[in-house]
């Protein structure tokens, strides 16, 4: 089936393979752990030096998180017994639970608008891209080259115009406004990996859909779609990390209705002293949707679903 | 079932005319089978007639109704393309059940099935209807393509090709198997093939295709006894019909260039004497290899023959075709 041989490797080579693999692995998983580590400190164990690995866990930096907290009288403190878990953790440190803080909200935020301009860059993308890939359309080339333009300036170098732009319009500091502007810089990537995945499939099986008696629509439907499915899992996991992580424009653009966890995050730390273990948490809890999200698509990633059924 | 016709159809691919003024009738009921080398126009004309190009000239009928503008659903035609094309995220059933589910048909569960399940038996694929389509070997594959075809009931099948992939045995099932599919549905089919074989035995009519023209177009038979031109007649007959030059022997009309001898059409015992080369023994019959004034002959001859090479043979025409210098038929 495959043009290449494949013979199997030796148990040295395998070695080696998993040596580097595992080698590799610990260098770049390391900051993670680390955070992962510091979210579950107390804050004076996360600043200690030199550093300790190993420590007596609290969930103080997610109650922190989670809470706004008063200082109270040791008087009202006695008064009023702590009723939960997380109320005894900030009862300790002589401070009583406020409210809710704007975390979740936050973190909402970023999962509105970081799968909602997922969610537009690849369906434009794919539609885009299908009409690229098949159709005959004049300036076609300059149309993709115009297009893969858009991302050869840092997407920051036109912020001044855009936040003018989103001014005028209304469209600063709302969910819409960053769905869009997300959609916009993720779309010419999209774009063009997709017609990638898609020239790659043969146009034989829509022919073929078509003489089936299926209309253009349907036969994309039903036939190209499900074999792009790789691709899409791909770019769609690509425009996720780009927008779920983008700093520059949700400082901008954004500060009370739609702001992300991005910008939100660093703001923890000037509430009451450098709550490391706090900013740790948001962040451990930060990278929880994109691993999902990846490992959820990733037997997509595997390419291979439509090789050897079209005779080439 | 319907008749199908061309009129004056031209298509071009840029600067390449892949079909020039091609007029063409293919009767209800026939099996057409387009000859002609690659590049000829033959898949050009299934997908002209199928809908999935466009002629740039000329006007297509299908059943007597023009079908320029109506997509190839509403021309209700099948096609079994030369790649097999099936759809690989499909198991071969699925496969099989697309055409009867599509939106034209709208087939009930039941009968998909029935039908899907017959297909399946005819073309001895039945037992792996839940395999995946990528999980078949290139024979199976290409009978499910078959297969998607004959599910349904067009008014035309149009096969580019469907057997050239297959292995000698199940060619000649197929061959069979299409023919008395063809007998029993009375369907009219346009197929397109290289081999001869399936040229012979299928077709009803040959049209054969030289650089996007219609060249010639009749029965089988006609093709074979009676080509216009030395391009057709180079279009069949196993071995190649012998050209050479009409001066070799004694009787050539005037203004004839080139003698076309088929294996028949050479006589052995009387006339010029031409070397034998090499015999090939192939059961049945026997090849001979002769040379003649330096000009290599393919000849038949008895499977009993004791002639060995070195011998010589007396040759002489028998009902020879003779062609003038552009190659056209002239007695």
């Amino acid at each position: 089936m495959s043009s290449f041989s494949v013979t199997e490797p030796s148990i040295q080579q395998k070695w080696i393979a998993g040596t580097l693999v595992i080698g590799y692995a610990l260098i770049t998983l390391l900051p993670l752990v680390w955070i992962l580590a510091t979210g579950f400190k107390s804050s004076p164990d996360s600043i200690a030096y030199p550093p300790k690995v190993t420590f007596q866990p609290s969930l103080e930096g997610y109650v922190n998180l989670f809470t706004t907290q008063m200082r109270q009288t040791p008087q009202y403190l006695a008064e009023h017994p702590p009723g939960t878990w997380y109320e005894e953790i900030v009862h300790n440190k002589g401070m009583v639970i406020a409210g809710p803080s704007r975390f979740g909200e936050r973190f909402m935020n970023s999962v509105i608008i970081g799968f909602g301009s997922t969610f537009l860059s690849v369906f434009l993308g794919t539609l885009a891209a299908y009409a690229f890939s098949r159709y005959r359309i004049p300036l076609k080339d300059d149309l993709l080259f115009f297009i893969l333009s858009t991302r050869m300036m840092p997407p920051i170098a036109v912020a001044i115009p855009i936040f003018l732009m989103f001014r005028s319009l209304g469209l600063s500091d709302t969910h819409l406004g960053m769905i869009l502007l997300y959609t916009a810089v993720n779309l010419s990537l999209s774009v063009w990996l997709l017609k990638g995945f898609i020239d790659e499939i043969p146009r034989e099986y829509e022919e073929a859909a078509l003489i089936d008696g299926y209309t253009r629509f349907q036969a994309f439907y039903k036939v190209v779609l499900p074999q792009a499915a790789t691709g899409i899992a791909s770019t769609a996991i690509f425009c996720l990390i780009f927008s779920w992580n983008e700093y520059a424009f949700a400082v901008l653009l954004t500060s009370g209705t739609a702001q992300t966890a991005p910008p939100f995050i660093p703001t923890i730390i000037g509430v009451g002293g450098q709550d490391w273990p706090a900013v740790a948490a948001g962040a451990t809890l930060f990278l929880v949707p994109v691993m999902v999200f990846t490992i959820l698509l990733r037997k997509h990633l595997l390419r291979g679903i439509t090789f050897g059924a079209v005779r080439k | 079932m319907a008749d199908v016709a061309l009129h004056d159809v031209t298509k071009t691919y840029g600067s390449t005319v892949a079909l020039d003024n091609v007029t063409m009738a293919v009767p209800d009921g026939a099996f057409v089978v387009l000859l002609g080398p690659t590049g000829a126009g033959k898949t050009t004309t299934l997908r002209l007639i199928s809908g999935l190009e466009a002629p740039d000239a000329g006007e297509i009928y299908i059943d007597g109704r023009p079908v320029k503008g109506l997509t190839p659903a509403q021309r209700d035609v099948a096609m079994v393309f030369q790649q097999y094309s099936l759809y690989p995220h499909m198991t071969v059933r699925e496969n099989l059940a697309f055409p009867l589910k599509s939106p034209i048909l709208r087939t009930p569960g039941t009968e998909v099935k029935r039908k899907v399940q017959d297909v399946a038996e005819v073309l001895h694929i039945a037992h792996k209807l839940d395999n995946k389509a990528t999980n078949l070997s290139g024979g199976e594959m290409q009978r499910v393509s078959i297969g998607r075809a004959l599910v349904r009931d067009p008014a035309i099948y149009l096969m580019d090709e469907p057997l050239s992939s297959l292995d000698a045995k199940l060619r000649a099932d197929l061959r069979v198997e299409l023919k008395r599919i063809h007998a029993n549905l009375g369907a009219t089919l346009l197929y397109v093939t290289h081999d001869q074989v399936e040229a012979m035995t299928m077709a009803t009519h040959v049209g054969v295709l030289d650089e996007g023209r219609l060249v010639q177009f009749g029965t089988p038979r006609e093709i074979y006894e009676d080509p216009v031109s030395l391009y057709v007649a180079g279009r069949l007959g196993l071995p190649r019909i012998n050209a050479l030059p009409a001066d070799l022997f004694a009787g050539a009309p005037s203004g004839a260039r080139t003698i076309g001898l088929r294996p028949e059409h050479i006589a052995q015992g009387e006339g010029k004497r031409s070397d034998v080369i090499r015999i090939e023994h192939l059961g049945d019959h026997t090849r001979l290899h002769l040379v003649l004034d330096g000009h290599p002959i393919v000849t038949l001859t008895d499977p009993g023959s004791d002639l060995e090479p070195g011998d010589t043979v007396a040759i002489q025409p028998r009902n020879a075709l003779y062609f003038d210098a552009a190659g056209a038929r002239i007695a």
